[in-house]
């Protein structure tokens, strides 16, 4: 039934939540601390790894029965640089306006725990098809804890979400919606501090839901 | 099989089979994509200078060009004259827009005399100076388009940057701190350049006073915003000597 089977349905749904590459295998939190100020640079950001997650997972599966165990590392490093920097390239080239709000985001994916991680873990041991999959389903993961975080900062730090004011205007003198009431934009928000706040908030409500994920010690 | 890749031999195949391919591919995609990079970086700037002089899609809150396609014949609309300023003297170049700002800060700071490009439009009956600087910020370069009018006056300004914070010191691309230029004298009441401040702490946060070189300061971007003064400072006080020219003749 369907276009998956359902241990290939599993690849795509387990790390949206049980199986999360941010809240449970806390992989990745250095970008989702940099770049969760502003909604938008979130969700770039989430469709830009999940194309070179996927991308470079076929690569190394297609790679997998060729590369020297001693340099696999090195491997997989290169292919991601690779595919990040084409991708910078092909994105000034056709879509010039999106490449400058990546920039640096662009670079930062390289240094991806993620991504490493699903090559040595998962790519490095399973045919193309399913490598995809996986990829998809992690950066989906990814993606998703980094727009909520956004949501959130953008909200509460700035009162705007995707830059359109939400919450009234914060001028002083032309003062309108909450911002009337004495509400103020909490500047917290916008540091990166803030978002391994709102992380930690997110894994506290997960675990607290799902009783399962707590580890015993 | 497992010998087989495992053996030094191999893995040395292997790396330099794997950089010849990587490099290769690299080098073609930077290749094959580079002419249309230009081309995006150039209607960037004639966009950008268009921007500077008012000449734009502004809404209510948001930063909005006129679109590429429009831009070259817009560009040549509005922009009579381009110069470039060297050793004090204005020669006419109409490519002074292709002038890299970056490598002639290099350049300058090699020992040599700086090349600086002006852009000089018309729109409406008023005359703006249009210049390009540029300047450190917190992570990466950041620059601007300022446009004066004859007393120094600034009449309009673009800035952007390569990598500053979103949210905070990225927000210098922001209507609500570029417009804040607007009207604010680079020189003080004697006419020496003073330049323009982004100050914290400023008793003028409403930006009514325009003559007290001071604009207000994004909180949380204290770095960038020092970066946008310094930029100001070096800059455009390289300029003077062309704007006092001006008013004695």
């Amino acid at each position: 039934m369907g276009l998956l089977s359902k241990k290939d349905a599993k690849l795509i749904t387990d790390p949206l939540a049980d199986n999360n590459p941010i809240t449970i295998q806390v992989l990745g939190i250095c970008s989702a601390l940099a770049i969760t100020a502003e909604l938008k640079a979130s969700i770039v950001m989430a469709i830009s790894v999940m194309a070179v997650l996927a991308i470079g997972n076929v690569v190394i599966s297609l790679m997998r029965n060729i590369i020297p165990s001693k340099i696999r590392i090195i491997v997989q490093l290169v292919v991601v640089a690779a595919l990040v920097i084409i991708v910078d390239q092909v994105l000034k080239a056709f879509a010039y306006e999106l490449s400058k709000t990546l920039s640096v985001f662009v670079g930062l994916i390289i240094t991806n725990c993620i991504i490493m991680g699903r090559f040595e873990a998962f790519a490095l041991a399973n045919k193309p098809w399913r490598s995809f999959l996986d990829g998809l389903g992690n950066a989906a993961g990814y993606g998703l804890i980094l727009i909520i975080v956004g949501f959130f900062r953008e909200l509460l730090g700035s009162g705007t979400l995707l830059g359109y004011p939400v919450l009234g205007n914060p001028i002083p003198g032309e003062l309108t919606g909450l911002y009337k009431y004495g509400y103020e934009n909490n500047g917290f928000m916008l540091l990166s501090p803030m978002a391994l706040i709102v992380v930690g908030i997110i894994i506290w409500v997960q675990r607290s839901k799902n009783k399962a994920l707590v580890e015993d010690n | 099989m497992e010998n087989r890749i495992d053996k030094n031999s191999y893995t040395i195949f292997f790396a330099i089979a794997m950089v010849l391919i990587v490099g290769s591919l690299l080098a073609f995609a930077a290749s094959s994509l580079k002419p249309t990079i230009n081309e995006n970086k150039r209607l960037e700037k004639q966009q950008n200078i268009l921007y500077a002089m008012g000449v734009n899609n502004n809404d209510e809150g948001s930063a909005v060009f006129v679109s590429t396609e429009e831009a070259p014949e817009l560009f040549s609309k509005y922009i009579k004259k381009q110069y470039v300023i060297q050793d004090g003297k204005a020669t006419e170049n109409d490519q002074a827009y292709l002038i890299d700002v970056k490598k002639e800060q290099a350049s300058a700071k090699a020992g040599n005399v700086r090349k600086l490009p002006l852009f000089i439009g018309e729109k409406d009956g008023q005359t703006f100076y249009i210049a390009p600087i540029r300047g450190k910020g917190l992570w990466d370069a950041i620059w601007a388009y300022v446009a004066l009018d004859k007393n120094m006056v600034v009449q309009g300004a673009y800035f952007d940057h390569q990598g500053e914070t979103p949210g905070l010191g990225a927000n210098i691309k922001q209507r609500f701190f570029m417009d804040d230029f607007i009207g604010e004298h680079l020189l003080d009441a004697s006419g020496n350049f003073k330049g323009i401040d982004v100050a914290k702490g400023n008793a003028d946060p409403k930006n009514e006073n325009k003559t007290d070189n001071e604009v207000d300061a994004i909180a949380g971007a204290t770095i960038t915003g020092n970066g946008v003064t310094a930029m100001i400072k070096s800059d455009l006080k390289l300029y003077k000597s062309y704007f006092d020219n001006l008013k004695n003749n």
